[in-house]
């Protein structure tokens, strides 16, 4: 049976992972390579390391961190951030990374989404969108550019279509609402997202506890959830997550 | 005794990386070819797969199929992961003007319509004959998959994993040995079954 999955998320910035809460307040907290190694260890499974470095000239430590942790792990590892065009997805794939995640890039120009599947297969592409509704229904949120700062007028599940449609392999929806607040994702935009589009969903933003996790794999319908601060500062690894997800009845991989 | 070398065929697509990291993980001493001639002296070859059926295109009209099969014949072990797997029928209603190798028969086919596509993720191998790539692994281990495409079960099929129905995830025919998911993505159980194929005796 397939297995819903907890994916361990890595803020990156300048070579050394941060923990974001709603995208700014940044505590520098290790180094990507050894942290992908303990999340891989702990049973999470797959990385992804989000890039935010502003300045174009420090991506070459990212790709340092991404080298030394795909020489270390045998799960899938997911780079994101910062990735404008092919050429920047070629060097993070020769790297040693698996998928990239897109986002503002994809949205000035969704042929990249194309470009990169064609390339290395749809499965290498991730679109990341980034979605805000306020209080409104899912059918109104919207897609927010550029780390979260420029909204777009484009609505989440209309773009969340175009992208399947343009040969994305995953969707990581982000709800701008929930992130960093630990009160749980937002299931009703996840689910609605999940229901646009025929390929895999990961949710992510708002998790504060396992019933979270719980809730986003039944009422969201997510297929995958990233899991950020909740491992950081030792509130519990993927493998003990993942034990209590698999006691609510929810497949997980076990043992890992 | 000639030093043993392990070869993995580079046709252009996706990224090898990962596998032949993993390959060296599992104790393989590698070369990369795109070449025919690359298979001589392989004691083992490894065929990857990331992409799109037609990219295989490269592999028949290269002459690699030719020489692969004549090495396969001497004995030699082959391993085929995704696409690789799925080249090793006869075709792809993915690239219907794209044949494969025709080692079976059968034709690969999408996923039905109704469940999420690609099939993305850790499933589980449920044991469906004597397997070599298996040995050692315990019932319903889960590796990782990424695939929209997939063979249904034939005698060959050793392991098949239930996803919109059942198809073969573990095809096992003398020498020739091919999986559906991505072992160099499977964490231990991947490596495992990488160790288990280093391991099958090349006379």
């Amino acid at each position: 049976m397939l297995t819903r999955r907890i994916i361990a998320c890595l803020d990156v910035n300048a070579g050394r992972v941060v923990k974001g809460v709603q995208f700014v307040d940044l505590i520098d907290a290790g180094d990507p390579a050894a942290l992908a190694v303990r999340h891989a260890a702990g049973g999470a499974d797959e990385i992804v390391f989000l890039d935010i470095t502003a300045t174009h000239e420090k991506r070459a430590l990212l790709l340092d961190a991404v080298r030394r942790a795909a020489e270390q792990i045998f799960i899938p590892l997911t780079v994101g951030g910062g990735i404008r065009s092919l050429d920047d997805a070629l060097l993070v794939f020769d790297a040693g990374a698996d998928k990239v995640s897109v986002n503002s890039a994809a949205l000035a120009r969704p042929e990249l989404i194309t470009e990169i599947g064609l390339r290395f297969g749809e499965q290498a592409v991730v679109v990341a969108i980034d979605g805000r509704r306020n209080l409104g229904s899912p059918e109104t949120a919207q897609v927010y550019a550029s780390g979260g700062r420029k909204a777009t007028g484009l609505g989440v599940i209309e773009w969340a279509k175009q992208a399947e449609a343009r040969g994305a392999g995953e969707i990581l929806l982000t709800s701008m609402d929930s992130d960093g607040m630990r009160s749980g994702f937002d299931c009703e935009l996840t689910a609605a997202v999940s229901a646009a589009v025929q390929i895999p969903v990961i949710a992510s933003g708002g998790a504060g506890n396992v019933g979270h996790f719980a809730d986003v794999f039944t009422r969201g319908c997510a297929d995958a959830a990233l899991a950020a601060s909740i491992f950081h500062f030792g509130i519990s690894d993927a493998r003990t997550l993942k034990q209590e997800l698999a006691a609510f009845g929810l497949p997980m991989r076990l043992p890992c | 005794m000639k030093p043993e070398k392990t070869v993995v065929i580079d046709y252009k697509t996706g990224n090898l990386n990962s596998v032949c990291k993993s390959l060296q993980a599992a104790g393989a001493d590698l070369i990369v070819t795109t070449e025919p001639e690359g298979l001589r002296n392989a004691s083992r070859i490894v065929l990857p797969g990331v992409g799109h059926f037609a990219s295989t295109e490269r592999l028949l009209s290269s002459g690699i199929g030719d020489a692969l099969r004549r090495r396969v014949a001497d004995g030699i072990p082959f391993l085929g992961i995704c696409v690789g797997l799925q080249w090793l029928f006869a075709g792809s209603t993915e690239a219907p003007d794209t044949p494969g190798l025709g080692i079976f028969p059968e034709i690969c086919e999408r996923f039905p319509s109704g469940i999420k596509s690609p099939h993305v993720g850790w499933n589980s191998l449920e044991v469906a004959g004597h397997s070599r790539l298996l040995d050692g692994l315990p019932a319903s281990s889960y590796v990782y998959f990424t695939h929209s495409y997939r063979a249904g079960r034939v005698n060959a099929t050793t392991a098949v994993t239930n996803y919109g129905g059942e198809f073969s995830s573990v095809i096992e025919k003398d020498n020739w040995m091919a999986v559906q998911f991505h072992p160099e993505k499977s964490g231990a159980v991947g490596l495992k079954i990488l160790e288990n194929f280093m391991r099958v005796s090349t006379c």
